[in-house]
């Protein structure tokens, strides 16, 4: 490493606000990926199911925002139509087919769900045509807002940063301090126990669902204006929520805020710092083509760590 | 055991009907579709030995499948342009005869095999799934960013690789080639799995432990058995490659995972010709919801969840009421 620093420090003056504004944009993936991945984490950890329809969810919740936001003119009717109708969707998935899976072997979870993904995908694009539609962002967040150091950073990136971090305060609080927060960590431990105890198991499974559902769909809302929203956006966003329940430890909702932040993080500033880095190094056209491949390699490069080091994530309970 | 026997019969000798219909009524359009069945089966035959036999549910196949089709594209592609693969420290050309290309692909996706396997069964459970799929798609995203090799847009092959003696180009001969390798993986899949490392891959499915106290280490033949798996899905990329001529990241997609583990579902989970059954149903019903309705992937979808919750153990298990000994 020691040649690099040479001329990497001589580089950083000039890019420090770059940097620091590519630290935020690391924390807004973040915690988009958080909200992402508290749903999945939950439904595996309390029903012991991998859903790979979650990212479906996300779609929903991204289309519902988009096309009630279309009609009503206002972002904030989308916003909190993207979580009524996630959260429906959600439910209603869990009552029909997702509740028949619970005590299944993980390979009919996987084909089911798999199956849900073709009926969600083709059945949006039925819905809705093949074309993208668009998110704007509401005048309120639009524009920069000043930073210290000169920085100015787009007010709605923000925005979905703090908003990610009060939701993951809400969450926690939620699983610690509340009666419905009781249940779902008694019905982690022993389902049977809980169950015997006298709480609705079935309606408690829904509940926890509908809410893993209602926060992808909220995610996905969020970031339909930074993105198109279209049929299939939901599908790499699964798999990275897959790779930070995976690093966090599935079943952890701490594991995964700090899995969330961690591949957040380790993306953006990959895709940012391995170009420079390289082209210290080699010529810049390859430094930049190998800097992009491996930039997009990195985060599965960081899960295999991760694995190898604690086999059952970061903060998992040994196997 | 008899009744899957006849079934199995039945299932090839309709495959072959097939082809020979494609043959008498100048279809050509018939042969491609068996062929491409043959291909996919193959996959998920390589697959099968893996999740089926021992347990081991990969969602990281494309990967195999993916190296395997790159493996005819790159060496193609440097035969055809004239350009040596390296020279350095001897020159190395590429090739168009199935012959070398073949063994090359099974290596290749061996050698990868062996490296995922070996940091995955580490592993167990629902983070062995993601981990294959971790691995998967990092090697799909390589694909798509790496530009020498035609990046997201693929690459195609101009001529299909050469067989000594067979005109490749020539469907039913080609089709002919998938079909003796699809045999071949069926009877060592069955040799395999009959013999004794078969059965303590088998035991492992059933209880490692009990394995490991008679002295049987599971880590060592939960890899052989991923090893072989990927290398007999690699082989099954090299032909598909051949049959598109062309290749491109899509094959190495979490998709094309997916698709491979619904063939060896829908036909059944260790059963050796479930992978054939599962693969032709899922083209069939592809073709047929594809000439009704333009959004047939929804009605793929809605069969596929009725076959999970109502018709377990696939349509062998289905149609032979046999228990899988579990």
């Amino acid at each position: 490493m020691r040649p690099l620093a040479g001329p990497l420090f001589y580089f950083l003056p000039m890019t420090a606000s770059l940097f620091i504004e590519q630290i935020l944009n690391g924390l807004q993936f973040g915690v988009m990926l958080f909200l992402m991945s508290a749903g999945l984490t939950l439904v595996f950890g309390v029903m012991g199911l991998i859903n790979l329809a979650h990212g479906s969810l996300y779609m929903i919740g991204a289309f519902a925002a988009a096309a009630v936001a279309g009609w009503t003119g206002s972002y904030w009717m989308g916003l909190i139509a993207s979580l009524a109708a996630a959260a429906m969707v959600g439910a209603l998935v869990e009552v029909t087919v997702i509740r028949r899976l619970y005590h299944r072997d993980h390979l009919d979870q996987v084909l089911a769900t798999f199956a849900l993904i073709l009926l969600f995908s083709e059945g949006t694009r039925w819905l809705f045509g093949p074309f993208p539609l668009y998110l704007d962002v509401p005048d309120m967040l639009s524009g920069t807002v000043s930073l210290p150091f000169g920085i100015a950073y787009s007010k709605y990136r923000l925005a979905i940063i703090l908003m990610g971090l009060l939701i993951a305060v809400g969450l926690f609080m939620l699983i610690a301090k509340t009666r419905l927060g009781v249940r779902i960590r008694a019905g982690e431990s022993d389902r049977e126990m809980i169950a015997a105890l006298g709480v609705d198991i079935s309606k408690l499974y829904t509940i926890v669902f509908a809410l893993g559902a209602a926060l992808a769909g909220l995610a996905g809302a969020m970031v339909g204006t930074i993105q198109s929203v279209e049929v299939g956006m939901g599908e790499p966003v699964l798999i990275l929520a897959f790779v930070v329940t995976v690093i966090g430890g599935i079943g952890s909702i701490k594991g995964a805020f700090l899995g969330a932040l961690l591949v957040g993080l380790t993306d953006t500033l990959g895709r940012f710092l391995l170009p420079v880095i390289l082209k210290s190094v080699f010529e810049p056209s390859f430094a930049t083509s190998v800097g992009s491949a491996l930039a997009s390699m990195l985060i599965y490069l960081l899960m295999a760590v991760v694995l190898i080091w604690r086999p059952s994530g970061l903060a998992g309970k040994a196997a | 055991m008899i009744k899957e026997f006849w079934l199995n019969t039945v299932c090839v000798a309709l495959m072959l009907a097939v082809v020979l219909a494609g043959l008498l009524f100048d279809e050509p359009y018939y042969i491609t579709l068996a062929t491409k069945v043959t291909i996919l089966a193959m996959a998920g035959v390589g697959l099968n030995l893996a999740l089926g036999y021992g347990g081991l549910i990969s969602f990281g196949h494309a990967a195999f499948f993916g190296i395997g089709g790159y493996v005819t594209g790159i060496l193609a592609s440097h035969a055809l342009n004239y350009e040596p693969l390296a020279i350095w420290p001897f020159e190395i050309n590429g090739t168009t005869q199935m012959l070398i290309i073949w063994p090359v692909a099974a290596v290749v996706s061996a050698l990868f095999a062996a490296v995922i396997g070996a940091f995955s069964l580490r592993t167990s459970g629902v983070y062995f799934i993601m981990i294959t799929l971790a691995f998967a798609q990092m090697i799909y995203y390589f694909a798509i960013s790496w530009p020498s090799y035609g990046g997201e847009d693929g690459l195609s092959v101009y001529l299909r690789s050469e067989f000594p003696g067979l005109n490749t180009m020539n469907g039913a001969s080609f089709f002919a080639i998938c079909f003796v390798w699809l045999m071949a993986a069926i009877w060592g899949s069955s040799r395999i799995v009959n013999a004794g490392f078969g059965l303590a891959l088998q035991a492992t499915r059933q209880n490692a432990e009990r394995v490991e106290a008679v002295g049987i280490e599971p880590f060592r033949i939960r890899l052989t058995a991923f090893v072989i798996s990927g290398a007999i899905t690699g082989v099954a990329g090299a032909l598909y490659v051949d049959l598109n001529r062309f290749v491109s990241p899509s094959m190495l997609s979490w998709h094309t995972s997916g698709e491979i583990m619904v063939f060896v579902i829908l036909g059944g989970v260790a059963r050796l010709f479930g992978p054939l059954v599962g693969a032709a149903l899922f083209i069939v019903l592809e073709q047929s919801l594809g000439g009704m309705t333009e959004n047939w992937q929804f009605w793929l979808g809605a069969i596929l969840i009725f076959v999970v919750l109502f018709a377990r153990g696939g349509a062998i298990g289905f149609l032979a009421k046999e228990a899988r000994h579990d």
